[in-house]
């Protein structure tokens, strides 16, 4: 039991800081243009395909740094030539623009690298067991995800309250007019942060390719999930994305773990449903086999009671 | 008098178009069009006159279709006794109940806020469709029989082209409801709301209430269109409710033009079109839907419909024809440059040694078919560039009014 519990808990650690540097990204995007990004899970899975293919050339470590840096690039490309040029049409045009792009991105993916699963693998020198709990091997390479997402939040929160930068980047988020006022160029600093958030995407893209496998529907699959986290923490807050997103992590890697469900729920109050019914199946649910809906219902029930997340100090 | 006329021309449009394509294909692809189109317009009651952002409305979709299989199957069964002509009514009813419920908690608010409660909901539903097997029939779906029911005047529906009659006709009364909508006052503060939902709680009306009252309509007839599905396929599966199917119509109806009834039927009979002509030819249809999508939003804002509509005024202004010449010049290094960058793509695509393209033989494998076509494609797009600064002048000179040097007294 306490051996299901811990690596139940570490896994979850794993996804959930792994969904936090999507998070971050995408909610700093967020509470600073305007814009909920839909096609950011797609440069998370360009991410994961650069570093592919440059790791089939330099290696995979010349790929953590490269990948991220080229999406970055794509990136700011893209705000500055696609995003701004929507921006004059509304928020729905951008939003649908992100989501055109998505869809883009993903068939840009089966173009240049086909439909079949890339060997992407984790490099040698962290493929390891990094300790033995309970007889099951802990691989030193999630150990080192862990790591680089801690990094990184660190570093983000470093830069956005200690520096400069990073007090420019927080003033343009409430007041634009005022800071380009002051003679900043508020349309290079929106450049720079979809840059830098879309390059954020693609680190974790770059660190969980090798996991959680690399091919053309791995966009698809975090894509809504990164969604989920950020409008649970609340958009626009970073604080309440690190709690979303190892809250969603958890409860999932939890779900999966599990082997209770509706059986055990009905036995412990002494009710039995046995008649041949359409609803039947729902006192047969087992709680891993609700596992994948749990994020969404969560979503719901705090788009329901708390519009602006846990930690969302506005609506939208 | 110009209304009853377009509408008696859709009318004939619809029994005249069968008889004009009547191979099989072209039967199965009129029967997607009917579909679509009632799909996309139940669309647009959300996002085009109600300014709500759904990324969720296969659900409704799929839940009326799910409904009228399940009805399907009780006429089979015989459990139940009516004529299969009623089962798109099924589904609406059904897509009815389930926007009532979805949108008793869904419509509070508008832009992100209800865009992300579509997204949920549509994600929550799509995943339990495969977990709750005796309704969803899990992977498989679950599918029935049209032709067990009583036959209405004679047809049974065992071919494909009384399916289309059927389906053209609730077309036609789909379309007539959704479009009297727009003209009830409902329909009127769906738009006040979408503008200013401010300004509408101000002068008395709940801007939720509003909302929600589009929302239930606009279930309604996903619902409708997705009995239709049913009927035309007699399967359905998990596939027309998840977001596949939600993207879909936000594309059919976006690239038609959000701001005009009839943007996204026109959208969805262009997208419908691409999807069963372009299939045919390239497998890499998807990559050019998606380029296709992307450019529209960029560049035409405001849709297919949106583009012809933006000639309206040199039209009233009787200057139309100072266009025609300006548009065939740009047109023809956009073509080539289109034409050349297709080419590169499926040319980088193919495998096979040689590769046609338009009766030209490339070589995949030569370095002369690809600096061709990249020396053509640039040359194009220079040309394209070149021609740019005097189509805008026409445009300018097309849409402003004449007016005659004023003789001083």
């Amino acid at each position: 039991m306490i051996e299901v519990l811990v690596f139940a808990t570490l896994n979850g650690l794993v996804t959930g800081l792994l969904l936090f540097m999507l998070a971050s990204g995408l909610t700093l995007i967020f509470s600073m243009m305007g814009v909920l990004n839909f096609a950011h899970a797609s440069f998370y899975m360009l991410g994961a395909y650069f570093a592919y293919s440059i790791s089939l050339y330099l290696g995979f470590w010349p790929a953590l740094i490269v990948a991220p840096v080229l999406v970055g690039l794509l990136g700011a490309l893209i705000e500055r030539y696609g995003l701004r040029r929507v921006h004059k049409s509304g928020h729905v045009a951008e939003l649908i623009f992100t989501f055109g792009l998505a869809f883009l991105i993903e068939e840009a993916v089966q173009f240049f690298w086909g439909r079949a699963t890339k060997d992407y693998r984790s490099p040698d020198l962290l493929d390891f067991p990094l300790f033995t709990l309970f007889g099951q091997n802990f691989p030193a390479y999630k150990a080192f995800m862990i790591f680089i997402s801690i990094a990184i939040f660190i570093g983000l929160y470093f830069v956005l309250t200690r520096t400069r930068i990073g007090i420019i980047i927080q003033a343009a988020i409430t007041h634009p007019h005022t800071v380009a006022n002051l003679g900043h160029n508020v349309p290079l600093i929106f450049m720079a942060v979809f840059g830098v958030g879309t390059g954020l995407a693609g680190l974790a893209g770059v660190i969980a390719g090798p996991v959680l496998t690399t091919f053309p529907g791995m966009a698809v699959v975090l894509g809504s999930i990164v969604f989920v986290i950020v409008v649970i923490g609340g958009l626009g807050s970073l604080a309440g994305a690190l709690v979303a997103s190892l809250l969603i992590g958890l409860l999932q890697s939890y779900a999966i773990a599990s082997d209770v469900g509706m059986p055990d729920l009905l036995a412990w109050l002494g009710v039995s449903f046995e008649r041949d019914h359409p609803l039947n199946d729902i006192w047969r649910l087992t709680l891993p086999q609700v596992a994948p809906i749990l994020p969404y219902l969560l979503l719901v029930l705090v788009l329901i009671f708390r519009p602006s997340g846990l930690f969302g100090k506005r609506e939208s | 008098m110009l209304k009853y006329l377009s509408w008696a021309l859709f009318a004939i449009a619809l029994i005249v178009l069968p008889q004009i394509f009547t191979s099989i294909l072209s039967v199965s692809i009129l029967n997607q069009m009917c579909i679509a189109i009632v799909f996309a317009l139940s669309y647009n009651m959300l996002l085009g006159q109600g300014g709500m952002l759904s990324f969720g409305h296969a659900v409704y979709f799929g839940l009326g279709g799910f409904m009228a299989v399940h009805a399907l199957l009780a006429i089979e069964n015989e459990e139940m006794m009516f004529s299969v002509t009623l089962i798109p009514l099924v589904g609406g009813l059904f897509g009815l109940c389930a926007a009532l419920f979805i949108g008793s908690f869904s419509t509070h608010k508008a832009g992100t806020v209800f865009a992300m409660i579509s997204l949920g909901v549509g994600e929550l539903i799509a995943a339990s469709s495969l977990i709750l097997v005796s309704f969803f029939g899990g992977e498989a779906g679950i599918s029935a029989d049209r032709t067990f029911g009583p036959p209405f005047f004679g047809f049974d529906f065992a071919q494909n082209i009384e399916v289309y009659y059927l389906a053209a006709a609730w077309l036609f009364l789909a379309t007539v409801c959704m479009y009297l909508f727009t003209q009830t006052p409902a329909g009127r503060m769906a738009n006040a709301v979408r503008d200013n939902p401010e300004r509408a709680e101000f002068i008395g009306y709940s801007a939720r209430r509003v909302r929600f009252i589009s929302f239930i309509f606009s279930g309604f007839f996903a619902g409708i269109a997705g009995g239709l599905f049913a009927l035309n396929y007699e399967i359905l599966t998990e596939q027309n409710l998840n977001a596949v199917t939600s993207g879909n119509v936000l594309l059919m109806a976006y690239i038609g033009g959000l701001g005009f009834f009839i943007g996204p039927m026109v959208g969805a009979v262009v997208l419908t079109l691409i999807n069963s002509v372009l299939s045919n030819y390239t497998d890499l249809w998807l990559l050019y839907l998606g380029l296709m999508f992307v450019l529209t939003v960029m560049f035409l804002p405001r849709g297919l419909t949106g583009f012809l509509m933006m000639h309206r005024t040199p039209w009233h202004l009787g200057k139309l024809h100072l266009l025609a010449k300006p548009y065939a010049i740009t047109a023809v290094p956009s073509a080539i440059f289109v034409l050349a960058l297709v080419a590169i793509i499926e040319m980088s695509h193919s495998n096979a040694p040689t590769f046609n393209f338009l009766g030209i033989a490339l070589n995949p494998d030569s370095f002369i078919s690809w600096g061709a076509l990249l020396i053509i494609a640039t040359l194009a797009f220079v040309a394209l560039r070149k021609t740019l600064p005097s189509l805008r002048d026409a445009w300018d000179t097309a849409n402003t009014i004449d007016t005659k040097p004023q003789e001083r007294t």
